[in-house]
């Protein structure tokens, strides 16, 4: 900087061109600081929980350094010695709640028998092998030192395993947790399947709207498009409290069907998956008619016309010259809504029923009911990577570009 | 001149590549005289053919005949019918009334796919999806030509264009010029008997437009093709024609040659549209066989050709191009006085401004060195030949100005 400032006019140039350079990014500074504070920070906070556990190794150091020359199974005498010394620390230092919760997350069971185990180390003369067995019966399985064993690595692939319905056996080898537990693989399955059922109608119903609306009079598009955007505008708890009242099972929705004789009985619309899709689909609508009709708007009516006069049935100009321009805008509408879709949460709880619950409800439920914070981050980890995944995909593949349609 | 060269280059062009793919005789025929030669006068024709949107009738009760191979230009302000004619000449409108017929057969019933009519857009209306070549070679796929026969063609068409460089690229990539040349090669590589263009020029820069227009008219030629144009610019119009069409609220005001409708229009409105051209009012004082003699403001008098129905006592509307009036050494049998009001420098000539006794300015086409001072009386004089008077009524728009102006 001070050999340009005490030079001549040749370096002015160049710090003309750095200020323009920095001038942009001064005015975004405010904003771009606030992001990193307030989204970028908490976010990669939050989802390294996923894969960062140190609360077993902290609270086992003895337990962990004898069991290095112990490498499998259950172990003999002294590891049980140390084990017994680190609770007594951990009483002490009260962090024996916090190891007992992460270690039941995962060895279920295994809260009780720490804490029971814990009291039993803290008197004296320390308790034997046996004792301790006994009253913690998971010290005297496999499983239960495994769990430790993988604990004692501060740096886990447990929960990111466990999104997918993994886990490491007690051999060492990746397999799939019991049927039981295997829950996250269907609840993905679910949440996509949802996501391509609401874009999929969410496409049926705006492609022949948009394609109205680019051919009728301005004033009647107008109109229609804030039909449209008016549920846009409304809070999205106001919308979906409205379908419960279309609906319930003596809603609107129901009476009408009735009246028109196309039912003879009550359909279940609330708590079921046809009403989450209906639901989800009047919301999503603008997401997905929106970059649809700014293409279709921009496709010249004299481009139909040449490629009639040229020999084009209506068809093939529909095939090949309208098509192919309003596609980008179909694709970049359906990619909105079905990323939107992917994280939907209180659309699920209000109209969904117990087995229509998405992925974000379960997140959720991790952080709010179970607080297992590092479950909740491996499936958002997995929901955040699998939507950057999709919207790369569709970029490189396809070509289309979200930042550039608008 | 600059043109002489390129279009030698186009010819050679042509005569070596292009006509080569052209397998219909009509299109071997070469220059127009051949094909004008065994024209069908009546190869497109509309028959009492009307257009109405509701109570507005935007086309009312036309008739016309186009010839096998004519270059005919519907000319006329926005909003006389000449696009709509057009578009249902297309196929893209439906007339309310009448019938068109497309050689011999009518077409009242053909969707425009199946017209085998080319058409040229103003705004070019490429596929911007597609690159230059798959434009062009988008009326052969959608016909199913065989694939080894579309790529020769494609190249020959867009030789005939002089774009065969730039086949590879997306639309966007071109100029105007060159867009619209391609929009051209598209219309022209399924050879059409029939290509119509909806002011295809429009949206070029004068000078590529003048460029272009001796372009058309030598793939015109060359090819043979029957083209119908629309524009709205009288220099167009007369630069490429064979026949002009008048358009004037829906209907066809005059058709004829550009010489026929510059010297001897039919109506006021037409010796209004076509040039430069001084508008005097006047009332009939007798009528003489053609001629009749016009009273003027102030009581002065002109003789004058008669056109319609004139008789003693009939407001007139004289109309005298500017080149037409001569000065006092001139021999002609109207001589007036004039007082000089301004005077404009063009290069080539200089117009003055002249103040008849009665008011009316008059524009004179003068000589470059002609050297009248502001302030100074002139003789004026014009011939009866070049003095035409219509029916005042006949005025198309109302608005015709009092005093003497140029429209």
């Amino acid at each position: 900087m001070s050999s340009i400032a005490m030079s001549g006019v040749k370096p002015r140039a160049g710090a003309t061109d750095r200020s323009d350079s920095l001038r942009p990014l001064a005015l975004a500074a405010p904003l771009l600081l606030l992001l990193a504070f307030s989204f970028g920070a908490p976010i990669v906070l939050l989802l390294s929980r996923a894969v960062y556990e140190p609360t077993i190794a902290n609270a086992l150091p003895h337990t962990i350094a004898a069991l290095r020359n112990d490498s499998a199974g259950v172990p003999a005498e002294p590891v049980f010695r140390a084990l017994a010394d680190d609770l007594k620390t951990d009483q002490a230092a009260g962090a024996i709640y916090e190891f007992a919760k992460t270690l039941n997350t995962r060895l279920p069971g295994a809260r009780s028998q720490v804490l029971r185990l814990a009291r039993l180390a803290g008197q004296d003369p320390a308790p034997t092998r046996e004792a301790m067995i006994k009253a913690a019966p998971l010290l005297g399985e496999d499983q239960g030192w495994t769990a430790i064993r993988s604990g004692s690595n501060r740096f886990t692939s447990f929960f990111l395993l466990s999104a997918f319905d993994l886990r490491w056996t007690d051999q060492g080898t990746i397999g799939t947790v019991p049927a039981d537990q295997a829950v996250f693989t269907r609840v993905f399955g679910r949440t996509f399947l949802i996501a391509t059922l609401v874009t999929l109608a969410t496409l049926a119903l705006a492609f022949p709207l948009a394609y109205v609306m680019t051919n009728v009079r301005p004033v009647i598009a107008g109109i229609v498009l804030v039909l449209v955007l008016l549920p846009f505008w409304t809070s999205i708890l106001v919308r979906t409290a409205a379908w419960t009242v279309i609906l319930q099972k003596y809603g609107l929705l129901n009476d009408l069907l009735l009246w028109l004789g196309m039912t003879s009985d009550r359909l279940e619309l609330m708590y079921s998956r046809t009403g989450l899709v209906i639901a989800m689909t009047h919301i999503q609508l603008p997401f997905t008619l929106l970059p649809i009709y700014s293409v279709m708007r921009a496709v010249q009516t004299s481009q139909l016309r040449a490629a009639q006069s040229l020999g084009a049935r209506p068809f093939t100009v529909f095939r090949r010259v309208y098509l192919p321009q309003v596609m980008p805008g179909v694709l970049a509408g359906c990619l909105l809504t079905f990323i939107l879709c992917l994280g939907y949460y209180i659309t699920p709880v209000l109209v969904g029923g117990a087995s229509d619950q998405l992925i974000s409800n379960f997140i959720a439920n991790y952080v709010n009911v179970e607080l297992n914070w590092e479950m909740a981050a491996a499936l958002s980890f997995v929901l955040l990577a699998s939507t950057l995944g999709l919207y790369v995909t569709m970029t490189r593949y396809l070509g289309l570009d979200l930042f550039k349609m608008g | 001149m600059v043109l002489s060269g390129q279009s030698t280059s186009f010819r050679e062009a042509l005569t070596e590549s292009a006509l080569s793919a052209m397998d219909r005789p009509a299109a071997l025929a070469g220059g127009r005289t051949g094909s004008a030669a065994r024209a069908d006068a009546k190869f497109v024709e509309f028959i009492d053919v009307e257009k109405n949107y509701g109570n507005f009738h935007a086309v009312r009760r036309l008739n016309l005949s186009i010839g096998r191979g004519e270059f005919l230009t519907f000319l006329g302000p926005s909003g006389s019918g000449k696009t709509t004619t057009l578009n249902m000449l297309a196929g893209f409108e439906r007339p309310s009334q009448g019938v068109i017929t497309l050689d011999g057969k009518s077409v009242d019933r053909l969707p425009p796919y199946e017209r085998n009519i080319g058409m040229v857009f103003q705004n070019y209306a490429l596929f911007p999806h597609m690159s230059v070549a798959d434009n062009v070679a988008f009326p052969l796929s959608v016909r199913k030509a065989p694939k080894a026969e579309i790529g020769p063609r494609v190249i020959r068409a867009l030789e005939m264009v002089k774009l065969e460089r730039f086949k590879d690229r997306k639309p966007t990539q071109l100029s105007g010029g060159q867009q619209q040349r391609v929009a051209l090669a598209r219309a022209l590589v399924f050879q059409p008997t029939l290509v119509l263009m909806d002011e295809p020029l429009g949206a070029l820069d004068k000078k590529l437009r003048e460029h272009m227009q001796i372009e058309l008219k030598q793939i015109h030629e060359m090819l043979g093709v029957t083209i119908v144009y629309v524009t709205h610019d009288q220099s167009e119009a007369l630069t490429m024609s064979d026949r002009v069409a008048i358009f004037e609220s829906g209907n066809i005001a005059q058709i004829g040659t550009p010489d026929a409708l510059y010297n001897e229009p039919a109506t006021a409105f037409v010796a209004g549209f076509i040039g430069e051209n001084n508008a005097l009012d006047g009332v009939v004082e007798r009528v003489d066989g053609d001629q009749c003699l016009v009273a003027l403001p102030a009581g002065l008098t002109t003789s004058a050709m008669a056109i319609g129905g004139i008789s003693p006592g009939t407001a007139v509307q004289l109309a005298i191009r500017p080149e037409r009036i001569a000065g006092s050494g001139e021999p002609a049998n109207n001589r007036f006085k004039a007082i000089v009001e301004g005077r404009i420098y063009h290069g080539d000539h200089q117009r003055l401004l002249a103040r008849l006794p009665g008011g009316q300015v008059l524009t004179v086409k003068v000589s470059p060195d002609a050297a009248m001072a502001t302030g100074e009386t002139i003789d004026l004089s014009w011939r009866t030949i070049d003095c035409r008077a219509f029916p005042a009524g006949a005025a198309p728009d109302g608005n015709t100005p009092n005093t003497g102006s140029v429209t």
